[in-house]
């Protein structure tokens, strides 16, 4: 029997078989996203806390989708709108939003560990949406799911990832991730951005710093978005990061014939990656996104709605009914 | 008059370590309080009996730094609660960094903690003033003026002396005054936000990573600066191989460089790190390689003192993210039980050494003699090496309770603390 989670912090602490049941769980609301009706009742009557401290547009409408078409009703927490600007503090506004009495809390946060740190603080499944530098482990989720349907396993791919890993919440997800099933990961990026420490986060972690030794005879191409903002160091120059590590057709054709090309987005067009592959056959970015509202939808109705862990998948229900 | 019988005197001014009693005489609680005399079968019909059996009695323990937050900080600590709390510690001396509001940059400041001390201090306070006026880098705090109203040395500590020439002059001028420079040693453009130390653990965690090289740089400058003005130097709360590395290289030329280790240091790791604040202090908690490297420095010399920077902060400001908390942990209470459990009972150092670290090594850092011979300030530390006791920050007499250490399991801890005759704690 699969342990069942408490909240979704991050992957790395957990195992296989759970990663593979949310996975399979994911599976059914795929179908459900190509439904002419996108509504269940599953989670009716819950409340879901959607606290995002930090900006963001695509994650934040993906858990809010996400929770709608499970039927729950949201509570939203703008960052700017806050009491954060008055001073308050975190475990005050999160106290706060308990006191409504949400059912979950999904949140984003700039400080790595601040989900662990409410969780550790509430009595309702926290859910991370990113933390810091830390991890984004929905996120992860979704790639695998993504990379899953494409390559029919998890198993023994040779996967890189491309940018600013060091800053990367994407990144150390899925290092996580796909090296608990046996794949291997090449990091890939400007040397201050992939310190040599990078490969002891798990098995089968290595960095390559030119990119062209990097993607060849890769299954699965990742591309990180230069994050300006989170910079400490001084930043490189746009024009020398595309000339040296840009995603470009020339450098993906010396991947895998049938790799995939995977962005979490938001994309920056022209500067890590080129718009044409962007737009590619070996595209899978918008797919990554659909995928993003399934596997919420099942880490929502497990979390939340706390139904047991072999119960008649709500999706199958529904379609079974529409039989 | 104190009597105390047959205790395992350990004084490492003598390397002496023999079952003897000390007579403590004179007013208790002023300048008179002395040790009369150390023997064996004394006896003294009107003087209170100690009963030591068992027991080790050392010198008074001092230690070189710590934040006692009086004036301005009251909410985290007083000079009566943080001494209370270094009694309980075995200290009988506490050595405070000028880092209070108003920063203690002026007689003035050092004389309201002197007399603040006088009356309600459990232990004997030391303040330390401020290297450069508001700690700020910029012009030299009125040293000459704070060294007669009782400061011991001088230091920006909480940051280091901002620049090589600053650092210079406050050495050049504290020569003839005989008073230690102390530096909070980092490097600005290294340390540049971070909250741990730079290495698998803070890449795993996603949080900003500060490298040893912030701590060594400055250090090294430092020495280079003592070399040029043949001044005292003590490196505070060193955390890395490379700074030990420095001070052995200016103790081998001869110059006058000390260093001071915490417990904390000696015992965790960045690996214990996580995203508790408990754990998150400055210097950050070290790598494995150089946390043996500190124990290595301890056992041969290298290392003059351990000092606890007892930090203390109230429950709200660490109950935050831990980018957002303050640096910083309480110590007092737990240092000479750690000692004893880390290094002592694990092989690494004699108690000896121990007790060195904790007495005569600190002293001579301050250019003082701490020893157990008649005419000696009645300053004692009796301490068990073997009573299993529990730490409790609920029970601490701290204010604050920011230690990772709760609940930690001990063998060996402080059974008495005697300040100028007189027995400020007992268990």
């Amino acid at each position: 029997m699969v342990e069942r989670l408490q909240h979704l912090l991050a992957i790395e602490p957990l195992d296989r078989e759970q990663i593979t049941f949310i996975l399979d769980q994911a599976k059914p609301f795929q179908e459900f996203q190509r439904f002419p009706l996108k509504k269940l009742a599953t989670l009716r009557g819950k409340t879901v806390a959607i606290a995002f401290f930090e900006s963001s547009t695509r994650t934040r409408i993906s858990f809010t989708t996400a929770a709608s078409r499970l039927g729950a009703d949201t509570m939203n927490l703008q960052a700017e709108a806050s009491s954060l600007k008055k001073g308050e503090s975190l475990i005050d506004t999160v106290r706060t939003l308990e006191a409504m009495r949400p059912d979950g809390i999904v949140m984003r946060h700039s400080a790595s560990g601040a989900p662990e740190f409410v969780a550790a603080r509430l009595g309702i499944p926290v859910f991370n949406a990113g933390d810091g530098t830390h991890e984004h482990p929905s996120q992860g989720l979704l790639d695998a799911l993504t990379i899953r349907d494409r390559k029919g396993t998890l198993e023994n791919l040779n996967v890189t990832i491309v940018g600013d890993i060091l800053h990367s919440r994407v990144a150390r997800s899925n290092i996580h991730l796909l090296t608990k099933f046996g794949s291997r990961i090449t990091l890939c990026g400007p040397a201050m951005w992939v310190p040599k420490e990078l490969e002891a986060l798990a098995p089968n972690v290595r960095r390559v710093l030119r990119v062209e030794d990097a993607v060849k005879d890769a299954d699965v191409v990742m591309v990180l978005r230069v994050q300006t903002e989170r910079i400490h160091e001084p930043a490189i120059a746009p024009e020398e990061y595309i000339l040296l590590y840009q995603m470009t057709p020339e450098r993906l054709r010396l991947a895998r014939s049938d790799a995939l090309l995977m962005h979490p987005g938001p994309i920056i067009r022209g500067l890590e990656i080129d718009p044409v592959i962007a737009d590619g056959p070996q595209s899978r970015i918008l797919e990554q996104v659909t995928n993003g509202l399934a596997v919420r939808m099942a880490l929502l109705y497990h979390l939340v709605g706390g139904a047991p862990i072999d119960a008649l998948h709500p999706a199958k229900e529904r379609s079974n009914a529409a039989d | 008059m104190l009597l105390i019988k047959n205790g395992r005197v350990i004084d490492p001014a003598r390397k002496t370590d023999v079952t003897l009693d000390v007579l403590l005489d004179g007013k208790a609680g002023t300048q008179d309080a002395r040790i009369a005399k150390v023997g064996a079968n004394l006896s003294a019909p009107d003087a209170e009996i100690f009963d030591a059996s068992g027991l080790v009695v050392g010198p008074g323990f001092i230690d070189l730094h710590c934040h006692l937050r009086e004036p301005g900080g009251e909410i985290s600590e007083t000079i009566a609660t943080g001494t209370r709390a270094a009694a309980r510690g075995g200290f009988t001396a506490v050595c405070c960094m000028p880092n209070t509001q108003p920063v203690n940059d002026n007689a003035s400041v050092t004389r309201g903690i002197v007399e603040r001390a006088a009356v309600e201090a459990a232990v004997r306070v030391w303040p330390i003033g401020a290297a450069s006026l508001g700690s700020k880098g910029e012009a030299l705090a009125e040293i000459g003026a704070m060294k007669d109203a009782g400061i011991v040395a001088v230091s920006d500590d909480g940051k280091p002396v901002a620049t090589a020439r600053l650092m210079r002059q406050v050495m050049d001028y504290c020569g003839p005054l005989s008073l230690p420079v102390i530096d909070h040693c980092e490097d600005a453009s290294l340390f540049a936000g971070g909250v741990m130390r730079e290495g698998p653990a803070s890449i795993r965690l996603g949080l900003q990573g500060i490298p040893p090289q912030s701590e060594t740089i400055c250090a090294a400058r430092d020495v280079e600066m003592a070399e040029l003005t043949a001044a005292r130097l003590h490196i505070a709360h060193m955390s890395t191989r490379g700074a030990l590395e420095a001070v052995r290289r200016a103790k081998s030329k001869g110059l006058r460089v000390t260093c001071e280790v915490t417990p904390h240091h000696f015992t965790l790791t960045d690996e214990d790190v996580h995203y508790d604040t408990r754990y998150k202090m400055n210097p950050p908690l070290a790598s494995c390689a150089d946390r043996d490297a500190l124990i290595e420095g301890l056992a041969d010399s290298s290392v003059d003192a351990i000092a606890t920077d007892h930090a203390p902060h109230h429950a709200g400001s660490k109950d935050v993210e831990f980018d957002r908390a303050p640096f910083g942990i309480t110590g007092f209470e737990t240092a000479l039980a750690l000692g004893l459990s880390e290094l002592v009972h694990k092989g690494k150092l004699s108690l000896m050494r121990l007790v060195e670290l904790f007495t005569t090594g600190p002293a001579r850092v301050l250019g003082i003699e701490r020893e157990i011979v008649a005419g000696q300030p009645a300053d004692l530390t009796i301490f068990s090496t073997d009573l299993a006791w529990k730490f409790r920050a609920s029970e601490s007499a701290s204010k604050s309770r920011n230690t990772p250490f709760d609940g930690r399991a001990f063998h060996g801890g402080p059974m008495a603390t005697i300040v100028a005759g007189r027995i400020a704690f007992r268990r």
